[in-house]
């Protein structure tokens, strides 16, 4: 089997034949592919605010257009992060951001009022999309008041600790004992 | 052969890949009996540490037999031997392995030229680490190439379980030097921050090198039980103000002795803000480490008292308080382990029974369950403190 890897591995060190089965759970791939969108679409914003604000109807929020994409570009790169959890979480509050800012657009005389209500599906469907990744990927640390086994006898002296102790103790009266 | 092998950040796979050879005189092969999972292959595991490549195989943790050996190797190994293996290739022979600095042997980087760039000098080659330290494959497979075996090995005595022996090729040494670092007197308060299986054996050693107080410092309930039964006095930093329980426990003086067994992923939470900033800058890459731990030991040190710090540290750490370091007159220090230089009194220890280092193994499964263990031990599920793996 052909591993890209193989072509980078040192001479003589061991390559790989074929790979094993992957953890990643189709929920770590979904909160993948959303911090890519979420950069994507931050970069756009960013950038090119103004594409935005003419498409929706909405033209003089350009700061705001921009300042939303640093937000995007942010919670995307936490997504795409071990702690993809807190950044699915943050995409969630920031749909309902993205929403509350189209809802204030769709008035009766903006004649884009078709494209915000497209936007708005849009926004809903990720959002749904966010909070399915968001739930699915919990952290799998035992909650604080979880039962936990303990450890009470393993204290890795086999002759006791106060036999540990004394024995320490010794050492030093023998180094004062040499200098005198 | 069966090896655990990184394939980016939260994926490592139990591949099969080819078998190591012989590549220069002085190689050895081991077959592999016992290996671990520690607590710096989660910084691999979440890509903290730059210079991983898809691929490249796991594990500085191992012990086996020797199964074959170069024309180099002069009698030092044979066949049938033995040994666990230092997770410090060293040469035994350049200026800094006579010196006993084996962790900056100047040979054994293979890969020299990008650790001169990083670092300012390369260090040792590692197993189963980054390519800034050589990019060696890693011992969590079945077998292993041992480069430059000659010097690197550690002989061990049939009749003694791996279990007791294995960490002599890492944590037990490190938390070892650790201690030995901090030239611990009768009369010092030892502070320890962090109860994963590195902060375990630093607790043990500073019993044995005579402390008077040790103070070990988690979140976890089942580490900071194994913590209180080798000895220590606990804090819980999520249910009490450690400042405040250090004061305490040392009649307002601050521990002599600090040591940081945590590294550069403390953990990020809403009480400690300062940790949720690192977390931010991490992010953005303005920030590479989380010196949480730093902060409060400089904080909190007795003047004069020294900081000793085995937990890895990978690029840049910011607001250090240099001002408080500086004017207490602290000394910090510092450094993967010179493990070789450790091991004749430790290996004697462990067989006088003065202690017996298996206490903090929690799992012993097969490797071909590394890749599952690996979230285990990082989500601290099921208690677990220190897994070994069986290839
Ligand atoms: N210098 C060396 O040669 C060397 C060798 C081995 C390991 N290490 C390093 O030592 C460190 C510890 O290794 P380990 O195997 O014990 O890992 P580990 O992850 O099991 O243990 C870390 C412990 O620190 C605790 N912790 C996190 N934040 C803390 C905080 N703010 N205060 C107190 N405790 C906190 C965690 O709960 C955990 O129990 C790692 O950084 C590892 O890379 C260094
Ligand atoms: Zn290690
Ligand atoms: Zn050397």
């Amino acid at each position: 089997m052909f591993h890209f890897s193989n072509i980078v591995r040192t001479k003589g060190d061991p390559k790989i034949v074929e790979s094993g089965p992957s953890l990643k759970r189709p929920e770590d791939q979904l909160a993948r592919a959303l911090g890519w969108f979420s950069i994507g679409l931050g970069v756009v914003e960013f950038f090119a605010p103004r594409r935005v604000t003419e498409t929706l109807g909405m033209e003089g929020h350009e700061t705001l257009v921009r300042a939303f994409g640093v937000r995007e570009i942010l919670s995307g790169i936490m997504s795409l992060s071990v702690d993809k959890n807190a950044g699915l979480w943050a995409r969630v509050g920031g749909d309902g951001l993205d929403a509350a800012a189209l809802l204030s657009g769709l008035t009766s005389d903006n004649p884009r009022k078709g494209n915000i209500a497209l936007a708005l599906l849009m926004v809903g469907g990720i959002a749904m999309l966010d909070y399915r990744a968001a739930q699915d990927t919990k952290p799998r640390r035992p909650p604080r008041d979880a039962r936990r086994k303990l450890y009470p006898n393993r204290s890795g002296f086999p002759k006791g600790i106060e036999s540990a102790r004394s024995k320490a103790r010794q050492i030093p009266s023998h180094a004062a004992a040499g200098q005198s | 052969m069966k090896a655990l092998v990184w394939h980016g950040k939260e994926d490592i796979r139990c591949d099969t890949v080819t078998d190591p050879e012989i590549q220069d005189p002085r190689d050895a092969i081991i077959k592999v009996t016992s290996c671990a999972i520690c607590g710096s292959d989660l910084h691999l595991f979440h890509n903290f540490i730059p210079g991983m490549l898809p691929g490249d195989i796991m594990g500085h943790e191992t012990m086996g037999e020797v199964v074959e050996v170069g024309s180099g190797v002069d009698g030092k190994l044979k066949k049938g031997d033995r040994i666990v293996v230092p997770f410090t290739i060293i040469c035994g022979e350049c200026d800094q392995c006579k010196r006993g600095n084996f962790s900056v042997c100047e040979t054994t980087n293979r890969k020299r030229h990008l650790a001169d760039k990083v670092f300012g000098h390369a260090t040792a080659g590692l197993f189963g680490y980054t390519h800034l330290t050589g990019g060696y494959p890693g011992g969590q497979a079945e077998y292993l190439r041992v480069p430059f075996a000659d010097a690197t090995h550690i002989k061990v005595p049939a009749g003694i379980p791996d279990e007791q022996l294995l960490f002599l090729s890492d944590i037990f040494p490190t938390g070892w030097q650790a201690a030995v670092q901090c030239d611990i007197t009768p009369t010092d308060t030892v502070a320890i921050w962090g109860c994963g299986p590195v902060g375990q054996m630093a607790i043990r050693s500073a019993i044995l090198l005579g402390a008077n107080q040790v103070i070990a410092i988690d979140c976890l309930p089942e580490r900071l039980s194994m913590a209180e039964a080798g000895g220590a006095t606990t804090i819980n930093f999520e249910t009490e103000s450690v400042l405040e329980r250090l004061k305490e426990l040392t009649d307002g003086r601050g521990p002599e002795k600090c040591i940081d067994c945590v590294g550069m992923e403390s953990h990020v939470i809403s009480s400690l803000p300062d940790t949720l900033l690192d977390r931010a800058k991490q992010l953005v890459m303005v920030e590479s480490d989380r010196p949480h731990v730093l902060r409060e030991m400089i904080y909190v040190c007795r003047p004069g008292g020294i900081i000793s710090v085995p937990g890895v540290y990978s690029g840049f750490s910011d607001m250090l308080p240099m001002g408080a370091f500086m004017n207490k007159g602290l000394t910090m220090r510092t450094g993967q382990t010179h493990v070789n230089r450790w091991t004749e009194d430790l290996l004697r220890r462990i067989e006088d029974g003065e202690i017996d280092p298996s206490f903090v193994i929690t799992h012993t499964v097969p490797l071909e369950q590394g890749p599952e263990m690996y979230q285990v031990f990082r989500d601290k599920r099921d208690s677990c403190v220190k897994v070994v793996l069986k290839p």
